[in-house]
């Protein structure tokens, strides 16, 4: 059986599972059966793709006749799509090990059951899809059900305007997409990838293309500024479903938008790149700044999904704006950059997310404040939740490190571009992608060391139980992961090679033949990083001094109650909180960034009234191009509420005056 | 090989050897320049071994991290420190990390301090780390910024690359070298917590940082984390002087005497740097700490301003 219909009947399965497990949702063995079964055919999905990305590319196709009858629908695989399968299906392999581990957890299982499988059928289908009709149904089946698990805990206000948040802005993303083939499919109506990638289209529908197709598949990825449902939608979902969402779901995102403009729009103007710098810089910095801010565990993951998408769309950037120059060795390795970061962010924040569940299935909290001190009773979490959040902040060796370099690399290579607006723009890029690379750093000290250190804040914290080993041993693979990339990344590198010659028409040097593993994007006088050297110097420089100083000075150890400079305090409220570690960086980013008010009232002494600190941040997004836009469609419909009181006369004349006014514009037509 | 892999080594120990005689000279400095005899030069040597022969006193609610980080910390710096050229170039290992490593390596070791401040639950550890943390996020990009612009000048993001075209080309005066240094020097005295931005001898709980996340620490824990501290102060000097005062600097290949020589020279080179650092800090008072962002905010905007001028100048040779 050839690849794709493999991974079709894969698929399919999923789909029966869905079907299947419905009726047994309620029951004890509707859980098992579900994960258990999703995991079995993720994992076989998942071999086939691996298979697929490192043998030759095959580029094999398959017409079903399904679907609209002059049409059918195309499914085909090549180097591109294998890449991507790889992050859903290792996405699904360990959202189902969770889930498995986890599923006792779930107060409503008939909301999430049927649901999880068809949702990893729906980005599998999106994958292999090979003509525009295929690939926008399996689009917006894909937006629907991910809607559906939105909704799971539905009772809750937050969670029902953040699904109707979401339902908005996934259908505004998809008519965007819609557009954007009905343009490049043409008056003729060629729906299938190969015939629209044969005709090439104007300049000016192409540019057309390409920025519906930013929009469109932006708005499901999580560019700034039409990322507002991103960090309700994601936070809102259960846990293993929320890893799946932001670690893989925009992933797919990014993957439409790589198909659309680097595949079938046709050659590439170079001022394309210029709006996906700028939203990949602005989404970066926004995302990594309301992150901060964020005291809601799960909320802030999700604001840090923003950044993330930020970065890879900056390298998509750079690949767009190298490529029409004939840059091709800079744009193969910003491309490379932007799919390794893809992968990578599919790791860590997967690997985050899920931590951020076992923190909320062992206290049921997911408030920071109300959390801390958890590394005690639960340390394998902690551990593993440490490593995912030393991989996000990009510190070596591990992975996150490895994709934010080649970005920068790749940066370092626009100064021969001949454009000045881009020579101008990507030192600026690079100043904002190294500002938010270390406002992320303080952003996951904040994370690990409010929720996991420190003293418990709440009975809930100190009273914490060690999470399941299904759910660890998930939680294990991808941290595993997180520090292999980082180690050995050339593997990866060059296992990422075809899809980004594919995408390019050309492929970052080979890696893996470099001696002691090393990367070096260009040359080695250029530039080079080994990962396993760094790894093994750490390891080795830090056992030789701790062994030294065991052996010949002292190893003597006592535990006593804490100094804090003779002051100690038993109340652990006297720790630092969520909101006063952001406390110094909101001072000096949020007057810009969040219009912050800052209200001090302090009562006379005398006065027993508690002292009051209140903080307003607005959200500046939100304020000036959400809010306004909902007041205008508001006074719009209330307008146009006249029309559904006119008498039958009243109709029939509007009826006779839009046919006029129609014929006149058909007569005007060029 | 094996004679690359002994001078490696020789730059590792050399580093770790005169570190913690940089702090006591910086220390001697400004002890004489207040009229004090203030402590010999070795004294810091003596702290650090009646530290580590001491026992080490942990809090009751620190976890293994509080006892892991001190290592840690301690590791990525001497890594760092290894990859910067001392007294020579092209050193057996220099190629397996670039400047770009070398600034994520130490900004690890501020990501794990930052956890030990806050690992005990006080209010002064949380202080520390908070405030580190901003710092941080301020001096970091300044610093990729300089590297943009130091890559751009040599054609390389590789430290002894770089420094070894300042040896070999004539670089000559350049303003966007200018501006690098300047921000440089910012980011080296805001990394370093020296004054203004930190005063490393205060221990006045409201004004300091990195005193404030180390507060808990006591014996042995306290002597790797201050000798990782020393270690920080020789790298920033050693990375200064190898990319804009590589006098000396002994490049690739060069002989035993020539290698000497360099070191000869490095030593000579830190000890200017240190006393100019101790008349500097005497003669500036501290800042206030939210005046501190437009300080280190200085040095981005300049190091970026030298970048622009780099990426903008490149087609009009």
């Amino acid at each position: 059986m050839s690849a794709v219909a493999t991974l079709l009947s894969g698929d399919a399965a999923l789909l029966a599972l869905a079907v299947a497990v419905a009726p047994l949702a309620r029951k004890p063995q509707g859980g098992p059966i579900a994960y258990a079964g999703a995991l079995a055919i993720s994992s076989a999905l998942l071999i086939v793709a691996l298979v697929e990305l490192l043998k030759p590319p095959a580029g094999e196709a398959l017409a079903l006749p399904l679907g609209l009858p002059w049409i059918g629908a195309r499914f085909r695989i090549d180097a591109l799509s294998a890449a991507f399968l790889v992050i859903v299906n290792l996405g699904g392999v360990a959202a189902s090990l969770y889930g498995l581990g986890g599923y006792r957890g779930e107060q409503s299982p008939q909301r999430v059951l049927p649901f999880f499988p068809a949702f990893l059928a729906g980005m599998n289908l999106v994958l292999i899809a090979d003509d525009a009709y295929a690939f926008l149904l399996s689009w917006e089946f894909m937006s629907i059900v991910s809607w559906a698990l939105v909704m799971a805990h539905h009772r809750e206000a937050a969670n029902a305007r953040a699904g109707y948040v979401y339902i908005v802005m996934a259908s505004f993303g998809t008519l965007a997409l819609l557009l954007a083939f009905a343009l490049l499919a043409g008056p003729a109506g060629g729906y299938a990838f190969d015939v629209i990638r044969a005709g090439s289209p104007a300049p000016g529908v192409a540019s057309l293309v390409f920025a519906l197709a930013l929009i469109g598949a932006g708005s499901k990825a999580g560019v700034v500024p039409l990322h507002v449902w991103l960090p309700l939608a994601h936070p809102a979902a259960p846990s293993h479903v929320s890893a799946l969402m932001s670690g893989v779901m925009t992933k797919v995102a990014v993957y439409g938008f790589i198909r659309i403009v680097f595949d079938l729009a046709g050659p590439a103007a170079w001022w394309w790149s210029v709006p996906v710098l700028a939203v990949g810089a602005g989404s970066a910095l926004i995302g990594v700044l309301y992150a901060l801010m964020q005291h809601d565990l799960k909320r802030l993951l999700a604001y840090h999904t923003v950044e993330n998408i930020g970065i890879i769309f900056i390298g998509l950037g750079l690949a767009l704006a190298f490529k029409p120059f004939g840059m091709a060795s800079a744009a193969a390795l910003a491309m490379t950059a932007a799919l390794l970061h893809a992968f990578n962010h599919s790791l860590f924040k997967s690997l985050l997310f899920m931590g951020s569940g076992a923190v909320l299935g062992a206290t049921g909290e997911r408030d920071m404040d109300h959390l801390g001190g958890l590394i005690h009773p639960m340390p394998k979490t902690a551990l593993a939740f440490l490593v995912g959040c030393v991989a996000i902040s990009a510190l070596p060796p591990f992975n996150g490190f490895v994709s934010e370099w080649l970005t920068f690399q790749a940066i370092l290579l626009s100064p021969d571009l001949p454009s000045w607006i881009l020579k101008i723009m990507a030192p600026a890029v690079g100043a904002l992608l190294a500002l938010s690379a270390a406002l992320a750093a303080a952003c996951f000290a904040k994370a690990f060391g409010i929720t996991f250190l420190g003293r418990p804040r709440t009975s809930s914290a100190s009273q914490a139980r060690e999470t399941g080993r299904l759910i660890l041993a998930a939680m294990a693979l991808f941290a595993a992961l997180c520090l292999v990339v980082g180690v050995v990344p050339g593997l990866f590198i060059d296992a990422l090679a075809p899809a980004v010659s594919g995408a390019i028409g050309a492929r970052m040097p080979g890696q893996s033949t470099i001696a002691w593993l090393s990367i070096a994007p260009i040359a080695e006088s250029r530039s080079s990083y080994n990962g396993l050297l760094v790894f093994l110097f750490i390891v080795v420089s830090a056992s030789l001094a701790a062994s030294v100083i065991h052996r010949f000075a002292s190893d003597a150890l006592r535990r006593a109650p804490a100094w804090d400079c003779g002051f100690p305090d038993p109340i652990p409220a006297t720790q630092y909180s969520a909101e006063s570690f952001a406390q110094p960086i909101r001072r000096v980013f949020g007057a810009v960034a969040f219009e912050t008010d800052e209200r001090v009232d302090m009562p006379a002494p005398g006065d027993l009234r508690p002292a009051r600190l209140d903080v307003t941040l607005r959200d500046r997004i939100w304020d000036r191009l959400y809010a306004p836009l909902i007041r205008g469609v508001e006074e719009v419909s209330l307008r146009l509420n006249r029309l559904q009181f006119l008498t039958i006369r009243q109709y029939l004349s509007v009826v006779f005056g839009a046919l006029v006014m129609l014929l006149v514009v058909l007569a005007i037509w060029p | 090989m094996i004679v690359d892999l002994v001078f490696q080594l020789l730059q590792m120990t050399l580093v770790i050897a005169v570190a913690p005689l940089l702090t006591g000279l910086v220390r001697a400095t400004k002890a004489r320049l207040l009229r004090r005899r203030g402590p010999p030069l070795i004294q810091a040597y003596r702290d650090l071994v009646r530290l580590a022969r001491k026992e080490a006193v942990v809090a009751d609610t620190a976890s293994w991290l509080f006892r892991f980080v001190p290592y840690l910390v301690f590791a990525a710096t001497w890594v760092a420190a290894a990859l910067v050229p001392t007294f020579a170039t092209g050193l057996l290992f220099s190629w397996s990390a670039d400047l770009i490593a070398i600034v994520a390596l130490l900004g690890g070791a501020r990501f794990f301090l930052a956890l030990a401040g806050l690992d005990v639950g006080t209010s002064f550890g949380g202080l520390g780390s908070s405030r580190e943390a901003l710092f941080g996020a301020l001096a970091e990009p300044a610093m990729i910024v300089i590297v943009f612009t130091l890559a751009l000048v040599a054609g390389s993001t590789q430290l002894s690359t770089v420094a070894a075209h300042m040896v070999q080309a004539h670089v000559g005066l350049r303003v966007s070298l200018g501006m690098a240094l300047v921000a440089l020097i910012i980011v080296a005295v805001a990394e370093n917590g020296r004054v203004p931005v930190d005063n490393p001898a205060t221990h006045l709980e409201l004004t300091m940082v990195h005193e404030a996340m180390i507060l808990e620490y006591s014996g042995r824990h306290l002597a790797v984390i201050e000798l990782a501290a020393m270690l920080k102060l020789v790298l920033y000097i050693s990375l200064i002087a190898c990319v804009f005062a590589p006098w000396g600097l002994a490049i690739a290949d060069a002989s035993v005497a020539d290698r000497l020589f360099g070191a000869v020279a490095y030593l000579i080179k830190l000890a200017v740097a240190g006393v100019a650092l101790g008349v500097f800090e005497t003669s500036i008072a501290k800042m206030r700490i939210f005046r501190v962002p437009d300080f280190v905010g200085a040095a981005l905007m300049l190091g970026f301003l030298g970048a622009l001028l780099l990426f903008v100048s490149r087609t009009l040779k």
